[in-house]
């Protein structure tokens, strides 16, 4: 299914844009006329992290007009393991501004328009109604359902990309012409069951890897080259080294592109799927103590049982004095709960205090009613109690 | 006799990190008591508690989606390959 191209051709190149992009333009498929388009494209880029800095640096680099970068986050040491947009001189800038500086170096024909914002549903529809299509690289299941929306609504390609650990998976969706991300994914998988990368981490070249399919895409779909991935689901394997595809069917029944959607302007995303589960917010109202709290638990010697509910290899990397390690896994299907002593206070922590409430609403569960757990997890602990220690 | 599953990286702590598992053909939900039976857990990541395909998982025999088959009843025939493609969200912030 090969589509129209998606934008005009600009009216001319410069001299100086014809030496630049001379690779390009001796491509048949691409040519003078292509390399217009690409000129006159706005490309939208959410997100410019592990997928969003490969993706802003190619986009740059192969001419498109106008990119736009959103993203609120301000730049970490530990990005730089693949976000390679930044660098260590851009610690503590803002993300955005830091990638606008790598567009300008690397292209300064590129005209970059800076969104410094949290993307949700009050200004998605003005900010996305300035491109031409939408390249996603979000690192969470609410947004990427916020962007899905408001492309279906606005009749906007959305080119997706996710990554976990070595899998990687790209897809283009777009309802006008085929399926959209609900039709592949209805629903998202309840909090606490799929971890983020930065709980479960990702190579940082397959950042790279996904980035680039994403490109590819956009730069097909702008110039209407090729056979675009619309239908189609590519799977990335980097430990098995194998690309295959599945084909993405429309659903006639999706809430939002199908022949009766239920969904027919934005709604409440963070709700949809839910930050943590109802049942570890429940647990965790009135049973949450801060890093400082168990610091003075620790140090008047309460006679508490500290359980790191994180996996082996964070534990590995930095723990909690005293801690002992029951992965969350094992809360889940219950066999932690043996190993749990009934005379002592349980207090459990993890990175972040996400997978650490849900744990606390099985033990509650099992009756030991003056368990807590601690908000902000090691995290906290290192910010608050001990900044000597390494976080991650 | 049999067929292969693909497992993601995600599943892979249930079978000791083995990227690809077989099991004996039959009907989708064949394949999956088979595999639950080897890899106690697996089967509880791909279905829900009424027995029936989570929504944010999708489950392809060769490149079709059986959401769009036969769901469960899907015949897996020998030789078929079974993938279990989950929802991803990273893109790293």
């Amino acid at each position: 299914m090969s589509l129209p191209p998606l934008v005009e051709p600009a009216d001319s190149l410069t001299v100086d844009e014809v030496r630049r992009y001379s690779r390009h333009l001796i491509i048949p498929d691409v040519g003078m006329t292509g390399q217009k388009r690409l000129k006159n494209a706005k490309v939208l880029v959410v997100g410019a992290g592990g997928l969003g800095s490969p993706a802003l640096l190619y986009l740059a680099a192969a001419g498109v007009g106008t990119l736009g970068v959103i993203d609120f986050d301000v730049v970490d040491e530990s990005n730089l393991q693949r976000q390679i947009i930044h660098g260590v001189c851009d610690v503590g800038r803002p993300k955005a501004e830091s990638a606008r500086d790598a567009i300008a170096e690397i292209n300064p024909y590129v005209t970059v328009v800076l969104h410094d914002e949290r993307l949700d549903t009050d200004n998605v529809m003005a900010i996305f109604a300035g491109y031409d299509l939408i390249v996603d690289g979000t690192d969470n299941f609410a947004t990427r359902y916020l962007v899905n929306d408001a492309c279906v609504l606005l009749g906007k390609p959305y080119v997706w990309g996710s990554i976990y650990r070595f899998d990687g998976q790209a897809s283009v969706f777009w309802a006008e012409h085929g399926p959209c991300y609900r039709c592949l994914y209805p629903e998202p998988p309840p909090p606490g069951m799929v971890p983020s990368c930065a709980e479960g981490g990702v190579l940082g070249v397959l950042c790279g890897s996904i980035g680039s399919i994403q490109v590819t895409e956009a730069i097909k779909l702008i110039t209407g080259i090729g056979e675009p991935l619309a239908g189609r689901l590519m799977i990335y394997d980097a430990l098995e080294m194998t690309y295959h595809t599945v084909r993405v069917t429309k659903d006639p029944e999706c809430a939002i592109c199908g022949e009766n959607p239920a969904i027919t302007e934005l709604i409440d995303y963070e709700e949809f799927c839910g930050v943590v589960s109802e049942e570890a917010a429940a647990a965790a109202a009135g049973s949450t103590i801060s890093a400082k709290d168990l610091a003075a638990m620790l140090d008047a010697g309460d006679d508490i049982f500290l359980v790191d509910v994180r996996e082996p290899n964070e534990y590995e990397i930095v723990s909690i004095p005293g801690a002992t390690l029951i992965p969350k896994g094992e809360f889940t299907s219950g066999a932690a709960l043996e190993r749990l002593p009934q005379d002592k206070r349980i207090v459990l922590h993890c990175k972040s205090g996400a997978r650490s409430a849900e744990a606390l609403a099985v033990v509650k569960n099992a009756g030991f009613y003056d368990a807590v757990h601690v908000g902000g997890g090691i995290l906290a602990w290192i910010n608050q109690v001990d900044p000597s220690l390494p976080a991650y | 006799m049999s067929v292969l599953v693909r497992i993601p990286t995600i599943l892979r702590s249930y079978t000791g990190g083995a990227a690809e598992v077989t099991a004996s053909a039959g009907t989708l939900r064949d394949v999956i008591a088979a595999l639950d039976a080897d890899y106690p857990g697996l089967g509880g990541r791909i279905l829900d508690d009424g027995g029936k395909l989570r929504r944010f998982i999708n489950v392809y025999v060769g490149e079709e989606d059986v959401r769009f088959a036969q769901g469960l009843d899907t015949q897996v025939s020998e030789g078929a390959r079974v993938s279990v493609i989950p929802a991803v969200a990273g893109g790293t912030a």
